[in-house]
């Protein structure tokens, strides 16, 4: 079944939108989305580095944007910039960057465009494994972290005034991040992987009562959005991180829409018994 | 601000500690430097079991700094910070600030740190008169509705410790009283030490067992009574300050209940109000609030009024 190169794209897109979802929930809730754009740019970085040490691409990439990540943590902290500006400042470096290293290495021939914008003709196997035995563990680690990191998205002051320790939770979630754009970056490319994690969430919000219905929905949305942007990839021959992203965008409206009311009276029929 | 002489403080009015009760939280000349400024410098404090202690200052003066030292979200940069191991700790925080997309319900917030029944849920709302907001949005709260909730997620942890970053923000006068009151039964019922901030000198003063005022340091501490004839405290507050105490410790005579009656310290009720609210002429009288009817008729002393006439 996975001869197929689409069949492939599909099942890797799926994966990937399912463990964005939940993710992108606590992006968008710790207003962080200009951070995901400086992790997943720094992981063009991420790929030159593996290009020019000729190592895995995906391993690469999740080590430089942990490192990105808590260097991020670190110069916050600090309180020397702000962190807006700070973000800008690492984000736009980290691509330009990267977009030079790749420039210098003549020797290799890289699809620029396919990493920028994704390219579903480039999934592999190992991609495939890598992206639901990673995303497996992400969502594990995440269900265990669960309370402690909604408590300190809620208020981190309140969190660790009551012992929670936020400090800790904060950096495993923001490993996680970096796992995430990891193995989303063949799929949707450099440029488009925070869409991924923030659209979804934002078109779940409309549909959910609950923090944990929200992370649900939103995986479902991703997935939704990946299968009908994959389609549309194939038929209209577009690249497919834009076209995933502009279905995801698509589905968001449908959700602001007053039939938007009709999903959310079935979602919180089909949930309503849940507290 | 700073505090050049770095003795030890001994306040005229700190409340005795005997050695073997155990305390919940202590600094020791703790303070805390943001770049070549500190915030607040060389703070002594100690809360033991069934004691509020109750920081005032005016804006900017160190005291939810302090209040972080305690609770050890700040590392104090100078000084220790000290909690009794296993230290469970109850925190309304001054700010809470909830993004539009995160949907998140009154009930769902009162089981944000520890997993609490519906029952004692509504126990706890219903202690702060918010119990009809069980299900409500958090981000449709008004600010004072939000003061009541966060107060009622923080008794439901039944904590050993209670801090209060300005408990009342928002909360409206009738409210407010019946939060402190409410405040000083958590202390006796749970046993628990509260340290509270405050800007409202009003009427934190008759709740207290200790005050320490802060402007960058702490400028005097001591008893609610002790305080408001310190110097420094009227420097820092003004000459209205001294009537502080007096405007709160004044007595009700009389009760309106939710159904627009009213109860006469007797236990008399009458279908309306006699005017004169209360038998001395501070102003504020005692509304219901939710329903539930806070009755302070038990309060008369009259030897504390006649201080109360000094005072002012």
């Amino acid at each position: 079944m996975l001869d197929d190169f689409f069949t492939r794209a599909l099942v890797a897109a799926v994966g990937v939108a399912l463990v964005a979802g939940p993710l992108g929930c606590f992006i968008i809730w710790r207003r962080m989305a200009y951070f995901g754009d400086t992790l997943s740019h720094a992981a063009l970085l991420g790929v030159a580095l593996s290009l020019l040490l000729e190592v895995n691409t995906t391993l690469t990439v999740a080590v430089v944007s942990v490192i990105v990540a808590v260097l991020l943590l670190f110069l916050r902290r600090s309180d020397t910039l702000s962190s807006d500006a700070l973000l800008g400042l690492l984000s736009h470096s980290a691509l330009a960057l990267g977009l030079v290293c790749l420039a210098f290495m003549t020797w290799v021939r890289v699809d620029l465009l396919g990493l920028l914008f994704g390219d579903i003709l480039a999934v592999t196997r190992i991609d495939i494994a890598m992206i639901y035995g990673g995303g497996g563990l992400v969502l594990c680690v995440l269900a265990l972290i669960w309370r402690r990191l909604f408590a300190a998205t809620v208020s981190p002051d309140l969190a660790a005034g009551e012992g929670l320790q936020p400090d800790r939770t904060d950096l495993v979630f923001m490993v996680l991040t970096a796992v995430v754009i990891a193995i989303s970056l063949k799929i949707i490319g450099a440029l488009l992987i925070t869409a991924l994690l923030i659209i979804p969430a934002a078109a779940a919000r409309r549909l959910s009562s609950t923090p944990e219905q929200m992370a649900v929905v939103a995986g479902l949305t991703g997935a939704a959005s990946a299968v009908g942007g994959l389609y549309a990839s194939l038929h209209y021959d577009t690249p497919s991180g834009p076209s995933i992203v502009v279905a995801a965008m698509v589905l968001f409206a449908v959700s602001l829409v007053p039939g938007g009311l009709i999903v959310r009276r079935m979602v919180s029929k089909t949930r309503g018994d849940r507290p | 601000m700073k505090q050049p002489d770095l003795k030890p403080e001994s306040g005229p009015g700190l409340a005795p500690v005997s050695l073997q009760e155990p305390v919940l939280v202590r600094l020791e000349r703790a303070g805390i430097r943001k770049g070549a400024d500190w915030l607040v410098r060389g703070v002594d404090l100690t809360v033991s079991p069934g004691e509020i202690v109750t920081l005032i200052g005016p804006n900017g003066s160190g005291k939810s700094t302090t209040a972080k030292m305690a609770l050890g979200i700040l590392k104090p940069s100078e000084g220790r910070a000290s909690r009794r191991p296993g230290l469970k700790v109850g925190y309304v925080p001054q700010k809470l600030a909830i993004d539009w997309t995160l949907p998140l319900s009154v009930q769902r917030f009162l089981r944000l740190t520890n997993p609490l029944s519906d029952a004692q849920c509504r126990q706890a709302l219903e202690q702060t008169g918010a119990a009809r907001l069980m299900k409500s949005e958090m981000r449709t709260l008004s600010g004072g509705e939000l003061q009541r909730v966060m107060l009622a997620r923080a008794i439901a942890r039944h904590p050993d410790l209670l801090v209060l970053d300005e408990p009342v923000q928002g909360v409206d006068y009738a409210g407010e009283i019946a939060i402190y009151d409410l405040i000083s039964e958590i202390r006796s019922s749970l046993g628990c030490g509260i340290l509270m901030i405050s800007h409202d000198i009003h009427i934190v003063m008759a709740a207290a067992d200790q005050i320490i005022c802060l402007n960058g340091h702490v400028c005097c501490r001591g008893t609610p009574s002790d305080v408001s004839k310190s110097d420094s405290y009227h420097a820092l507050f003004g000459a209205r300050a001294g009537t502080a105490l007096a405007v709160y410790e004044h007595h009700h005579d009389h009760v309106h209940l939710a159904d627009g009656q009213v109860r006469h310290a007797d236990g008399s009720l009458c279908s309306d109000c006699p005017g004169d609210h209360h038998d001395h002429t501070a102003e504020g009288h005692d509304h219901s609030m939710d329903g539930h009817v806070t009755d302070t008729t038990g309060r008369d002393e009259a030897g504390k009024r006649k201080d109360l006439g000094n005072a002012g």
